[in-house]
């Protein structure tokens, strides 16, 4: 058994590098730098905008404006790291977008009347399914016709953005179905207190779980195992963050109208000093949080997310070890568009209204979050982790200029420059412990 | 030995790039336990022949026949399915994930919940890289972080262990130093010693010709002869890569000057 090394002496170690070591034991180094980021942008903002930033209120429309982006980053990841691009993605959420609202204003309402139990899932399907179809269709002229992605996704940011007025001759359509509106957050968006600690609780379990048994698998295969204390670090602060969340969505009170409301609602008196009822966790950063999970699955479990880095590492090598690289990326493309379609469903029912304009530069705030989360250009690298990361610090950073009253143009020149000096400083940390 | 049915037969092979004949009338043969050496100089059409058996490319006419019978090779799967494994020039390895990954690329080992099972698959690369470099540690690191030596290694390990029935070698030794070198020879005739057939390309006469069973020299696309290295002098081989002419040891093919 001379390949099982449990424990490599001491003069061995000393001889390879820090980044060596700590990919052994499975640990990126490049995470903790960006929440350290992430961490320089909320103190700073904090404290210009004297204690605002940090607020239950401030974090938990963070966290929903966040989800948007973040979803669609998830795909973004997979695209950019098959060396190619997506920029019709904010078009085809106006598109998308516009679909949905016909479909649960105009369309279900005539056929089943309005407010129907079903309207919002047959809308969120038909999202999905239509976001999907247009992505395949775009993937396929990529992938067989071989047409470059970046030519097929700009055709496709004009192609759906007209698409998107078209469906309406540019109406506005609202309001949106009343069960369809909490995928956008809001009040009713929230899950309420109770059922956010069963969810925050439950991930903590996860988490935990999945730790003991990736340590058991590498304790049966005697590979090199991280240190128990550091371990448990980890799950102590994986399970920090969760609880943290939780407290703070649940710390961030319904307005007194609507608390009265619902109080009242279930049949109980309202007492004359008021009554603190939380908001929760919000639907919106739910689906995302499950989505980002999903996506990290498919990425490193699965078979389909070994072919897409193997395709960016080398896409003549995949195709020779007999990897059908042109459906692989087809797929995708058909991913990104699901995606889409999610994250049109999101942003419609948060504004409560499909408008032509939705999703109007997203492209390039979901490239510029999966670039600043790590995603390499040039194919083969990337994680979703890293991605939604990186849709937080651009959200952050924008939604703290607003707090302390930046102007928007000077938003945006900030934004760039921040996207440049990102990935400026995460090449040269590459080259120093890549 | 030569009363076996050949382990893989390529009869008349040609194709075509844009009118030029890349590989023209072509036959080769191989038999269990065979080395042979494939010949020529650079662009003589050798590794456009071994792609249309690895499945790379499809001919545009021609057979192949493995075991004797006749087959289609229409992807890098199908030759893979008929036990044709390739270690390619440019070692075809994804540079951004490990030696696990890449060996088993296509292949990959999956739990009873189809998720990859990388624990095994690191396992049995352990394994069989402890074969072929016992030294080689660096199982997490991506393999462009390798040495040229050790990247070879990996290739060489993704086409043996799968147990290849034919291996392709297409300039394994290029770029490896003299101990590698050495360490490649034995590993072929360790393999030949196991009753699989191997093509061995390169366009230097002398890795080949201590190696080779027989060899078969290409120019121009075209096949100048085929030789046992018992008939033939390595001054004849060279003659029949630089001008090709056929010596009297050798079977003349479609490609060889006339007089």
């Amino acid at each position: 058994m001379t390949e099982a090394a449990p424990a490599p002496s001491k003069a061995g170690e000393s001889g390879r590098s820090l980044s060596d070591q700590l990919r052994e034991i499975e640990f990126d180094p490049r995470m903790i730098g960006m929440v350290a980021a992430l961490a320089a942008i909320w103190l700073g903002f904090n404290w210009l905008s004297d204690g605002a930033f940090l607020s239950s209120r401030n974090l938990w429309n963070l966290l929903v404006q966040t989800s948007s982006i973040a979803v669609m980053a998830c795909g973004m990841v997979l695209v950019i790291v098959t060396r190619n691009i997506d920029l019709s993605v904010g078009s085809m959420l106006g598109f998308v977008g516009m679909v949905v609202g016909l479909i649960q204003v105009r369309l279900l309402p005539e056929l089943w009347g309005f407010e129907h139990p079903l309207t919002w899932l047959v809308s969120l399907l038909a999202a999905i399914a239509l976001g999907s179809a247009i992505g395949l269709f775009q993937g396929a002229l990529i992938a067989w016709l071989a047409i470059p992605s970046f030519i097929v996704t700009l055709g496709g940011l004009l192609v759906w953005r007209g698409a998107a007025w078209w469906v309406t001759q540019g109406q506005t359509i609202a309001p949106m179905d009343s069960r369809f509106r909490p995928l956008g957050g809001g009040v009713e968006g929230a899950i309420g207190t109770t059922a956010s600690w069963v969810i925050g609780l439950a991930i903590c379990a996860l988490i935990c779980v999945a730790m003991v048994f990736a340590r058991r698998r590498r304790v049966r295969f005697r590979f090199s195992l991280r240190p128990l204390w550091a371990e448990i670090v980890m799950a102590v602060l994986a399970c920090g963050v969760v609880i943290a969340t939780v407290m703070i969505a649940n710390s961030y009170a319904l307005p007194v109208g609507i608390a009265r409301r619902v109080t009242e609602a279930k049949g109980l008196p309202w007492p004359p000093g008021g009554l603190f009822i939380g908001h929760g966790l919000a639907v919106p950063v739910l689906i995302a949080l499950a989505v980002g999970v999903a996506i990290t699955f498919l990425t490193t479990r699965l078979r389909f997310g070994r072919y897409v880095f193997a395709i960016g590492g080398n896409p003549e090598a995949a195709q020779l070890s007999g990897v059908n690289t042109r459906k692989v990326v087809m797929l995708v493309y058909g991913l990104m568009g699901a995606l889409v379609g999610i994250s049109a469903c999101i942003a419609t029912a948060r504004l409560d209204a499909a408008t032509n304009s939705a999703g109007a530069l997203d492209e390039l705030y979901v490239i510029a979050a999966a670039v600043i989360g790590g995603t390499s250009l040039a194919g083969g690298v990337g994680t979703i982790a890293g991605a939604m990361l990186g849709a937080l610090v651009m959200q952050s950073l924008q939604s703290g200029m607003v707090l302390i009253g930046v102007d928007t143009p000077l938003q945006n020149i900030v934004v760039g420059f921040v996207l440049v000096v990102a990935v400026w400083l995460d090449g040269l940390y590459r080259k120093r412990l890549g | 030995m030569d009363m076996t049915t050949p382990l893989v037969e390529m009869r008349d092979i040609s194709i075509a790039f844009g009118g030029i004949k890349a590989v023209d009338a072509v036959s080769v043969d191989l038999k269990a336990g065979e080395v042979v050496g494939l010949l020529g100089h650079n662009g003589a059409g050798k590794s456009t022949l071994i792609k249309i058996l690895s499945g790379a490319y499809q001919a545009d006419s021609g057979e192949i026949r493995v075991g004797g019978e006749l087959v289609s090779i229409g992807s890098p799967r199908d030759a893979k399915r008929h036990g044709i494994e390739t270690i390619y020039q440019t070692l075809a390895l994804a540079d951004n994930v490990d030696a696990a990954a890449n060996i088993f690329l296509g292949r990959e080992l999956l739990t009873p919940w189809h998720t990859l099972d990388d624990s095994t698959m690191e396992a049995e690369t352990r394994k069989v890289m402890g074969r072929l470099n016992p030294h080689f540690r660096r199982f997490k690191e991506p393999v462009k972080a390798l040495s040229g030596g050790q990247r070879q290694s990996v290739a060489i390990a993704r086409a043996i262990y799968f147990n290849a029935r034919v291996l392709i070698m297409d300039e394994p030794t290029a770029a490896l130093g003299p101990a590698e070198t050495k360490q490649v020879a034995e590993l072929i005739l360790e393999l030949k010693r196991q009753g699989i057939g191997i093509f061995l390309i390169s366009h230097d006469l002398h890795d080949v010709f201590d190696l080779a069973d027989r060899v078969s020299v290409m120019k121009n696309g075209r096949v100048v002869g085929t030789a046992r290295t018992s008939d033939v002098t390595q001054d004849e081989v060279l003659g029949m890569i630089i001008s090709g002419k056929c010596p009297t040891g050798a079977v003349p093919g479609p490609g060889a000057l006339r007089d």
